[in-house]
């Protein structure tokens, strides 16, 4: 009960935009611990990478749309995570959910190691998937290199 | 002046090659290789092949050194980044946006582009003109969203029909720069010029200002949001 009730207390609203293998991910695993989660994407077909468990708002919308941002309830969101393909996209989209509708948590994904570093000195949460990977990558080859396990776990995360 | 145009469409086009007439240093970055071909076959060698939002493409482009960045492309996501990075990374003192979803123009304003150009906001304000609600053209807005050039057409019932520009009182910072008669003759406003019906009016106005304006020049009260 008590812990049920932590639980409530923390439940956060969390929107995702870009419902590709990386916003689904992310989708399921918040949804699994029960946060409130809408995922936006431009194209339906996205969601078929959600499990059928999944018991969050899909929305079909552009996470640049002003209009569609307000369908997916951001007004109300706790936290807004930009996960598409493309870097400016995800960058415009941030700075919408922060500038006008001042969503506290934003975090975005940028591929260009170069932007990423730009927009994390403008304020921005930034996480790059080059550069984490890269990162994953060389300790790989490392700890192979020294014959250790090449860590099964690990070995799947490929974004 | 040294001025780098993101995307070689026919905008980029045409703008380049009035700016060269005009004596500019112009450099076109554009992706597709076979429009880049055709653009330097026109106009020489002025364009790069490059997706002009990565900061390595900048580097090449000079863009440190550049007077003013103008991002061309038909997705307002790669102007905004443009010209972002083109503010932020390398200093560029002076960069426009065009913009196709006329609602981003306030994200664009708070981010401190310098102008925004929006071509359907303009055909939408063309159309409102035609209504009774006679509203403003914001032909473009200037120092991050602060000054603004509008245009409006002074309607016969008006209260400055047959009043010279002295005696209107215009709000704070506005201005009239340019009167377009019902015939087509351009006249440069005095303060004794005297207003029209059927005049387009170009004036300067403070973003704040804009209603006032309008209200002093046309009398009725906007039927728009903003």
């Amino acid at each position: 009960m008590a812990v049920a009730l932590d639980a409530r207390r923390n439940v956060m609203r969390v929107i995702i935009m870009g419902c590709g293998r990386r916003g689904a991910a992310l989708a399921t695993l918040l949804d699994g611990e029960g946060h409130d989660v809408t995922v936006l994407d431009v194209e339906a077909a996205a969601f078929s990478f959600l499990p059928d468990s999944f018991a969050g708002t899909e929305i079909v919308g552009n996470g640049t749309d002003e209009d569609s941002l307000r369908r997916a309830g951001i007004e109300q969101a706790d936290a807004f995570v930009s996960t598409t393909r493309g870097d400016n996209r995800n960058v415009m989209a941030a700075q919408m959910a922060k500038h006008i509708f001042g969503v506290s948590r934003v975090i975005t994904l940028v591929h260009d190691p170069i932007r990423e570093e730009m927009y994390r000195s403008l304020g921005f949460r930034t996480v790059s998937p080059t550069r984490i990977i890269a990162e994953s990558l060389k300790e790989a080859i490392l700890a192979d290199g020294r014959g250790e396990e090449p860590g099964e776990a690990q070995a799947g995360s490929e974004g | 002046m040294y001025i780098i145009i993101v995307g070689g469409g026919k905008i980029g086009y045409f703008l380049a090659r009035q700016l060269l007439e005009d004596q500019h240093e112009v450099l076109i970055v554009e992706r597709a290789a076979d429009k880049a071909a055709q653009i330097t076959e026109d106009l020489g060698e002025i364009v790069m092949v490059g997706d002009g939002c990565e900061a390595s493409t900048m580097e090449r482009a000079g863009m440190a050194r550049a007077d003013m960045a103008i991002a061309l492309t038909g997705d307002d996501e790669d102007n905004l980044v443009v010209c972002q990075v083109a503010k932020h990374k390398f200093s560029v003192p002076f960069t426009i946006a065009m913009i196709n979803n006329p609602k981003n123009q306030r994200i664009f304003k708070m981010l401190g582009i310098n102008a925004t150009i929006s071509s359907t906001s303009v055909i939408l304000a063309h159309i409102e003109q035609e209504l009774p609600s006679h509203p403003m053209i914001p032909l473009l807005t200037l120092k991050g969203g602060g000054l603004e050039i509008v245009e409006l057409k002074i309607p016969p019932e008006s209260q400055v029909v047959g009043k010279p520009i002295k005696q209107i009182l215009l709000p704070q910072k506005s201005l009239i720069t340019l009167i377009i008669g019902p015939d087509g003759q351009v006249r440069l406003p005095t303060s004794d010029t005297v207003i029209h019906a059927g005049d387009e009016v170009v004036a300067v106005t403070m973003l704040d200002s804009e209603e006032s304006l309008r209200s002093a020049l046309i009398g009725a009260p906007s039927l728009r949001a903003f």
